[in-house]
């Protein structure tokens, strides 16, 4: 069958994937710059999500590119950690990690002093990469990537009241970074 | 409500994603615990140096490219006789609206090529370094930097006491058309605001659509066609619309 038919078909469909998929390539580049420990492998990681999702395009009908590009991604990054190093990440079967850390304790042994002070741009970066992966990926998908709850929740695959429990968490410990960092800053 | 639930609920109101009943027990509980007063105002001043200082990642053309690269081609010249095409069925339909015919299809047809090309010229204003070509938050340099490019003097509104920063502006094309594209971003996100002049000062209410992922607010005002486009949610756009109306009013 060599008509052309499908020929045509795979261009509009590559041209729709171009139009709408590309203009997200910094967006995906810097979830997987946090989700990979190093650029190559991010690199990597955002060649294969974008593979996958053409794949995939012809049975996309979601109501936004940009988490369903998220999900992809997570799931590339995801597996190419457990293939590299035998690590395991959470996900929503286990709850261990997410009862290993207190929230609300934090606040009572913190000093009324000034509010926290602002950090360089690498500072901050580092802070979030410093996370664990099941609290970083929230706090990026929210704070850098600018999620609403519902699509964090889709994108990780959980229901919305992990996403507030694991920002709470992963904001605690981003605050006691936060501070730990002041510290040292004044030590010097 | 207890000091742990507070310490949850709080991070659902800074995100605004708290209905008012629940924000309101968190204020309530906030206002009569020190130590939550305490660690909502360390979060607020966490998120503002969050969201502040950009901490995304651009990708590298080499990644780009690759990723293209892996993607079917696109048929060589397609995009040129995509355009005529447009262009003909263009004349065609002009032609039998003169018989007053097709007035109406025509219009909505027009206005949602007009869309689909402003959605296209903000999706490219964000690929490349083809944001802004006047780079400041100014705007009263934003606004000369138009004069004699454009026969129409483009609103240039501060709103940054709104959440709405002006970070330049740049010439751009829609319908063939040269317009002026003013730039504002809200927190990380970019609002194109296109405007371009129109025959009468008729006003025309707004028409918000959405089309891929991207919502958009059409208005006009003072002689003037004006569109907002951004990935932003329809409600912050709508508050844009409103406050660029405002600020044309007076």
């Amino acid at each position: 069958m060599t008509d052309g038919k499908g020929e045509v078909l795979d261009e509009e469909l590559a041209r729709r994937f171009r139009q709408l998929a590309l203009p997200h390539l910094d967006d995906v580049y810097t979830l997987a710059r946090y989700l990979m420990s190093n650029a190559a492998d991010a690199d990597d990681a955002v060649q294969e999500c974008y593979l996958r999702a053409f794949r995939h395009f012809s049975g996309y009908r979601g109501p936004a590119i940009k988490p369903w590009l998220f999900a992809i991604l997570r799931n590339v990054c995801y597996a190419a950690h457990s293939k590299n190093s035998g690590l395991v990440f959470t996900d929503a079967t286990s709850t261990g990690s997410d009862d290993a850390v207190p929230v609300w304790r934090e606040a009572e042994e913190t000093p009324e002093g000034a509010a926290v002070r602002r950090h360089d741009a690498g500072t901050m970066r580092r802070m979030i990469q410093d996370l664990p992966p099941e609290f970083r990926e929230v706090i990026v998908l929210r704070e850098i990537e600018d999620l609403p709850y519902r699509d964090i929740a889709n994108v990780v695959g959980v229901p919305i009241g992990t996403v507030m429990s694991r920002l709470a968490r992963g904001r605690a410990m981003l605050r006691r970074a936060w501070t730990a960092a002041e510290a040292k800053d004044d030590g010097r | 409500m207890n000091c742990e639930e507070a310490n949850v609920l709080m991070h659902a109101l800074l995100d605004g994603e708290l209905d008012a009943g629940h924000a309101r027990a968190v204020e309530e509980h906030i206002a009569g615990c020190k130590a939550c007063a305490v660690a909502m105002r360390d979060f607020r001043a966490m998120r503002e140096a969050i969201t502040s200082i950009p901490l995304g990642f651009t990708a590298p053309s080499s990644l780009r490219v690759a990723v293209e690269s892996k993607l079917p081609a696109p048929r060589q010249g397609l995009l040129r006789r995509e355009l005529l095409a447009g262009f003909g069925i263009g004349s065609v339909a002009t032609a039998l609206a003169a018989s007053g015919v097709f007035m109406v299809a025509m219009r909505a047809d027009d206005q949602q090529r007009i869309l689909g090309e402003a959605v296209s010229a903000h999706m490219r204003s964000l690929q490349g370094n083809h944001l802004i070509d006047v780079q400041s938050s100014d705007q009263h340099t934003v606004k000369p930097w138009f004069n004699g490019k454009l026969d129409v003097a483009p609103p240039v509104a501060d709103l940054t006491a709104e959440g709405f920063t002006l970070i330049g502006g740049r010439l751009d094309y829609i319908d063939s058309v040269p317009v002026a594209a003013i730039v504002y971003r809200r927190r990380i996100h970019v609002i194109n605001l296109f405007v371009s002049p129109v025959p009468g000062t008729a006003r025309a209410t707004p028409v918000t659509a959405a089309l891929h992922g991207f919502n958009c607010r059409r208005w006009r005002q003072n002689g003037l066609g004006l569109c907002a486009v951004s990935d932003i949610n329809a409600d912050e756009l709508a508050e844009f619309g409103q406050k660029i109306e405002v600020a044309l009013r007076t």
